[in-house]
């Protein structure tokens, strides 16, 4: 007994320094931030906090900022997934470089982003234009703020999925219609559980990334008040006015909303991997 | 091993010595200056830096290297409050370097009397930038609340240039029409004629100059002179409206941090030498209004005459108009409910 424990121990070399690094590093670089924005938000009253949170402004901006994260996750949702599948599944020339190219929107700036989507997409840019002809306009509308948190939420689900997809068995599928299983039985049956958890996954980062984001939309969305304002630039003018007990506010009410949320999915996660894995 | 660490250790007490003895004259040789300012600056000081170091050179024989922090001149005033080392701030309006004082007691509650002209060596002033030809005829803030004009200025919220661009505009049209609740209704109408809010100058220069939305660019005087030069010559033109605010982007030396530093007597010195004829003639050839009237009538086909009013004299001052107008619940948060209702 005695001797099993010990070796249990050792199992990780090192645990007390490993375990000690780690929470250092995860108190220096996420509970103290946190704990920072929830100690302004503490400094408040309840009417002020909810003043701060409840003005139609920003109420109108949660609606934006939720919504487009949502449809640019579900964007990505679905087409990531096919451009997994293809990276997986298909030779073609320039993989190498298609697969590459995937991982842009992680290191480019995203001002640069910003400015390269509203260069191309206003009504006056090479692709705006055409657009512009069908009377669609993508440029500073809430259009704009969807396509930019779907550019920079799309490496999410291609990453995410891609590797559950290359360690995939073919002879399940082949088992699956050798047992007389239609290709889209096989598809939803087969394939689909088994990718589920990673297109969660894959879903709830592009979903928390574009909720956060800033760099990019402020090009494209026109920060028009109650109409293309996203909740991350109404923080940064109320920082600008010095009000930083008003933008704690916000940003815990954006916190609480987003780990909601991540929670749900991560019980979906857990859930389907559960019921899908007999 | 030992045949040569001999040398090196005669090297190092060489050294040692060497800096021992000449210690003392370190500092006296050269001393370094953070200057935090705001984005249009940038071309002035670099400029006006080298000028200030042979200036230095020849007066004290010390050599000084000033570094330039830009950005948008209420996350600079941000920075410098959180802790950023700077000996001097030169930002866009006085309600920011109030903010030193207000936040973080860095500066003492007199600091803009320590300077000539309200501590603002250059000055300027609002004006509207259109395109070649003026094709909408736009010759005064009046035109700004036509129905078929389209007009561009960054979100007064986090952009100070352009809480200078609204309130020149109430305050023409307190001027025209002599009441609070008519400069409330033609600022309301201008913002309505606003199709894209940029958080900042820069973006909103991008957007009327690179997206060529709008017909109409509200900006600093210096940065549609910026624009004229740099981005399209023969491209836009500047409209100078008959009333305008002036603008008064004030500079102050940072005093806990230069008596922390030690260097108070060359900060003090650098923003004192920009009162310089030399230093006025820089401002106005990067596009500033010198403060002194003999320097500034040398630029007078450049800069033609306006009938400025000052915030003080109209508004009470920056703290007053803060609150009255930018902050929540203030006229301007009204001024897009009401747009926004409209639009519904």
């Amino acid at each position: 007994m005695i001797h099993a424990a010990s070796r249990q121990r050792n199992v990780i070399p090192g645990f007390t320094l490993t375990m000690g690094f780690s929470l250092l590093y995860l108190t220096l670089l996420f509970l103290i931030p946190v704990g920072g924005l929830l100690l302004y938000t503490s400094l408040m009253s309840w009417e002020e906090f909810w003043r701060a949170v409840s003005h139609p402004q920003v109420v109108a901006s949660y609606k934006l900022s939720f919504t487009a994260s949502l449809i640019a996750a579900s964007i990505n949702l679905v087409f990531g997934l096919l451009v997994a599948w293809v990276l997986v599944r298909y030779q073609f020339p320039f993989k190498r470089i298609v697969d590459a190219l995937i991982d842009l929107p992680f290191a480019l700036p995203t001002a640069v982003a910003g400015i390269a989507l509203v260069t191309l997409y206003a009504s006056t840019g090479w692709v705006g234009q055409y657009l512009n002809l069908f009377g669609i306009r993508i440029a500073y509308t809430q259009l704009g703020v969807v396509l930019a948190l779907t550019y920079i939420g799309l490496p999410f689900v291609v990453r995410t999925v891609q590797p559950v997809l290359e360690d995939f068995e073919a002879e399940l599928e082949e088992a699956s219609s050798a047992l007389g299983a239609s290709r889209l039985t096989t598809l939803c049956r087969v394939i689909f559980p088994t990718l589920l958890p990673a297109l969660l996954t894959g879903f709830a980062l592009a979903f928390a990334r574009a909720l956060g984001e800033y760099g990019s939309v402020v090009f494209i969305s026109g920060n028009l008040p109650y109409k293309t304002e996203i909740t991350p630039l109404l923080i940064v003018a109320k920082a600008e006015q010095y009000d930083y007990n008003g933008a704690a506010a916000i940003g815990t009410v954006m916190l609480l909303a987003a780990f909601v949320m991540l929670l749900i999915i991560n019980f979906l996660q857990w859930w389907s991997s559960r019921r899908f894995s007999h | 091993m030992p045949s040569f660490a001999k040398p090196i250790k005669k090297l190092l007490l060489a050294t040692a010595i060497g800096l021992s003895v000449s210690l003392p004259n370190v500092q006296a040789e050269s001393v370094s200056l953070l200057n935090v300012s705001y984005d249009p600056t940038r071309e002035f000081y670099r400029e006006y830096n080298d000028w200030f170091a042979n200036h230095w050179k020849s007066e004290k024989n010390q050599a000084v290297t000033v570094r330039q922090s830009h950005g948008g001149s209420g996350s600079q005033a941000r920075s410098v409050i959180d802790g950023l080392d700077a000996d001097v701030v030169t930002l866009a309006l006085a309600y920011d370097v109030d903010a030193l004082r207000q936040r973080a007691n860095l500066i003492p509650e007199n600091w803009q009397e320590r300077l000539p002209g309200n501590s603002s060596p250059y000055t300027s002033t609002i004006v509207l930038l259109v395109r070649a030809g003026n094709p909408k005829n736009i010759l005064d803030w009046d035109d700004l609340v036509r129905d078929d004009v389209e007009v561009i200025t960054p979100n007064p919220k986090t952009s100070g240039g352009a809480r200078w661009n609204y309130l020149a505009a109430w305050g023409f049209a307190l001027e025209k029409y002599g009441s609070e609740e008519k400069a409330f209704e033609f600022v309301e109408k201008i913002f309505e004629n606003v199709p894209v809010l940029d958080p900042a100058a820069r973006g909103a220069t991008n957007t009327f100059v690179q997206r060529r939305i709008g017909d109409v660019f509200i900006a600093w005087e210096n940065e549609a002179f910026l624009s004229v030069e740099q981005l399209g010559r023969g491209e836009y033109e500047i409209v100078v409206p008959s009333t305008s605010i002036l603008a008064e982007p004030p500079v102050t030396v940072v005093d806990v941090n230069v008596d922390r530093k030690g260097t108070r007597e060359v900060a003090e010195a650098y923003l004192e030498a920009l009162y310089t004829n030399d230093a006025q003639r820089l401002a106005g050839k990067h596009f500033y209004r010198p403060s002194n009237p003999v320097i500034a009538a040398e630029f007078s086909d450049r800069f033609p005459e306006v009938n400025f009013f000052t915030i003080d004299e109209v508004f009470g001052g920056w703290e007053v108009a803060q609150n009255a107008h930018f902050n929540d619940g203030g006229h301007f948060d009204r001024i897009l409910e009401n747009i926004a209702n409209k639009r519904r």
